[in-house]
């Protein structure tokens, strides 16, 4: 139990952890903002690999063929991993997952909005793991070296697997556009689709990001959303050559002056109405999360009752001997 | 070896949560069939099996998303993953020993309902957990008495897939037995619903437990029913709810092309997108 005359002390080694790149860890005294800045942060991850595993999932029966199918299906599954890892780091910090989710499911906690965009065809599972989880990694990666010692080491797992299914994602347009036209359209159809809601990812612009600014100075957060995005931008168009699709944006091009490319502004009026609700897919997607919560209560309350029955039959019978 | 000290790993393999140095799951194992074998016999057995195997996963896969809690989706896929691939095998291994020549995704997307050979009780529609933990019980402990018998089979790559699935299967088991104990001795609510689940598998248990398939490749006669009445009555006797045996019926049903009206529309499903794009590589 730490008193108010301990605070100061215990804030300068905070400040001093974290000032010296070291990690901050669930038994350390921590501010309360950062604790929640944490819990928020951490909650709203776990959620989008949960949510994110819907657009993607619906694919899994109809996969053309056993190999991606399996593919997909242990994809899905490693976010669902992801998820139930990341609810682990933010119960260090004193969350509870039931609690987390009833967060989510009353819209009291976020998740990516990227999810709130539709999976129409195939080629969209292709297009998510090359785009979407590219997007994701670039977002990622600095977070192996967050200041929080639970989060940062989940992130490294994370960050693995996420590389592997961008690969896999790749794999599949690289395999698509050597197929049949139909299949090329496809692939250029899903590109147009998601380009612009991938670069959305990274968040608003950066003078308009009101968290980020102290989450940089805890070393919760690395780089700027501008700088991830730009980064991005860099990493995808020479994939997207050799992919031999176009990247819907008529103003990229490569900028010698600068050493990066130059694109387009992403229509951020769409990305603020998708977070507050308004996207193709938000509702769908709270009532699947929402429904299987609620459907699988009873199996829940069962295997506690049984838990609770074998407990009080082992005392028993430990009495009685 | 599929770990980070694998053959195909390169210096910069580290940053894959897996490696690269992915290996054939048969690595190692003969796949020339013994002098003598016969072929035909052996690829109706690998049929059965991986069409059971396909369907089986098929209806799991209808779990993602949806599953009670994440534990349970991540079990669920671990238990249709497994499926999956021994059906890849085992249909990759038909192909090769029945002289046509056809590929896992010809068994799995080009053939018709009546073509195809599983279990009719693997075939119904997911049903609610409950249903799926007491269908995965009763067919996950019919294919292991199986699989067992076929550890033994001359034929090398069945005798392999054998091999490994008597240990992914006895998994599957365990998982489907545990929760059906649990909701057996959980609440009214979870006894009710399993008592509702046992009637609705009722009908079909009967071909579950009397299955012949491999009969004629060495297991066992009657060594598949034992093992079914064995798990049935441990697994009752826990949960505390009454388990039927089944009624042995004459041999038709799935095993003879005969389905329920389910198999189409499971089979639209799963082959829609392939055959839309005749030609195409994914």
């Amino acid at each position: 139990m730490t008193t108010e005359a301990d605070e100061p002390e215990l804030r300068a080694h905070f400040e001093e952890t974290v000032a010296a790149d070291r990690r901050v860890e669930p038994r350390d005294w921590m501010p309360e903002a950062y604790r929640a800045t944490l819990v928020r942060q951490i909650a709203q991850h776990a959620h989008s690999e949960i949510i994110g595993m819907q657009p993607e999932g619906d694919w899994i029966t109809r996969a053309p063929s056993l190999r991606r199918k399996a593919i997909l299906w242990a994809k899905v599954q490693d976010e669902a991993g992801h998820g139930l890892y990341l609810y682990g780091a933010a119960e260090t910090l004193g969350a509870d997952r039931d609690d987390l989710t009833r967060r989510l499911l009353e819209g009291r906690q976020k998740y990516s909005s990227i999810f709130n965009y539709p999976a129409a065809t195939f080629a969209d599972v292709g297009v998510i793991g090359w785009l979407v989880d590219g997007a994701a990694i670039c977002n990622q990666v600095p977070l192996c070296r967050s200041s929080y010692g639970p989060y940062a080491r989940a992130m490294v797992r994370v960050c693995k697997e996420e590389s592997f299914h961008q690969r896999q994602g790749y794999e599949l347009l690289w395999t698509m556009t050597r197929g049949t036209a139909a299949q090329r359209e496809m692939v250029q159809d899903a590109v147009d689709r998601w380009w612009w809601p991938s670069l959305m990812m990274f968040g608003p612009p950066d003078a308009a990001s009101p968290n980020s600014e102290r989450s940089m100075a805890w070393r919760v957060k690395r780089h700027s959303n501008d700088e991830l995005r730009q980064r991005f931008v860099d990493m995808t168009v020479p994939q997207a050559d050799r992919l031999g699709v176009t990247l819907p944006d008529p103003e990229l091009r490569w900028n010698e002056e600068r050493g990066r490319y130059d694109f387009g502004t992403p229509d951020f009026a769409e990305l603020a109405r998708v977070i507050g609700g308004d996207g193709p897919c938000n509702r769908e997607r709270i009532a699947r999360r929402t429904a299987a919560h609620e459907d699988g209560a009873w199996v829940r309350e069962a295997a506690a009752a049984h838990a609770e029955r074998r407990a009080r039959r082992a005392d028993g019978a430990g009495v009685a001997r | 070896m599929n770990g980070t000290g694998g053959e195909g790993d390169g210096p910069g393999d580290a940053r894959w949560a897996f490696g690269t140095g992915f290996e054939d799951p048969l690595h190692g194992v003969a796949v020339e069939p013994p002098p003598g074998a016969d072929g035909a016999a052996v690829a109706r057995v690998c049929v059965a099996l991986a069409d059971d195997a396909l369907v089986g996963a098929q209806r799991l896969a209808e779990w993602v998303t949806c599953a009670p809690e994440l534990e349970i989706e991540l079990a669920l896929a671990n238990v249709g993953l497994d499926l999956l691939g021994q059906a890849r095998l085992l249909y990759a291994r038909a192909g090769q020993v029945d002289g046509s020549g056809r590929g896992e995704d010809d068994f799995a997307y080009r053939r018709a309902a009546a073509e195809f050979r599983c279990l009719r009780l693997a075939e119904l529609p997911r049903g609610d957990f409950a249903f799926t933990a007491l269908r995965m019980l009763a067919l996950s402990s019919a294919r292991l008495a199986v699989l067992d018998g076929l550890r033994g089979a001359a034929d090398p790559v069945l005798a392999a897939v054998a091999e490994r699935g008597v240990t992914e299967v006895t998994y599957h088991r365990l998982f489907a037995a545990e929760w059906v104990v649990r909701l057996g001795d959980g609440t009214d609510v979870s006894r009710g619903r399993l008592g509702r689940a046992v009637e609705e598998a009722g009908p079909w248990l009967a071909e579950v437990w009397d299955d012949a398939v491999g009969a004629e490749l060495g297991v066992a006669p009657g060594a598949v029913r034992a093992a079914c009445a064995a798990d049935w009555g441990r697994v009752a006797r826990e949960a505390g709810v009454p388990l039927p045996v089944p009624v042995p019926v004459g041999g038709s049903g799935g095993r003879a092309g005969v389905h329920t009206a389910h198999l189409p529309v499971l089979l639209a499903e799963l082959q829609g997108v392939a055959r839309a794009h005749p030609g195409a590589s994914w």
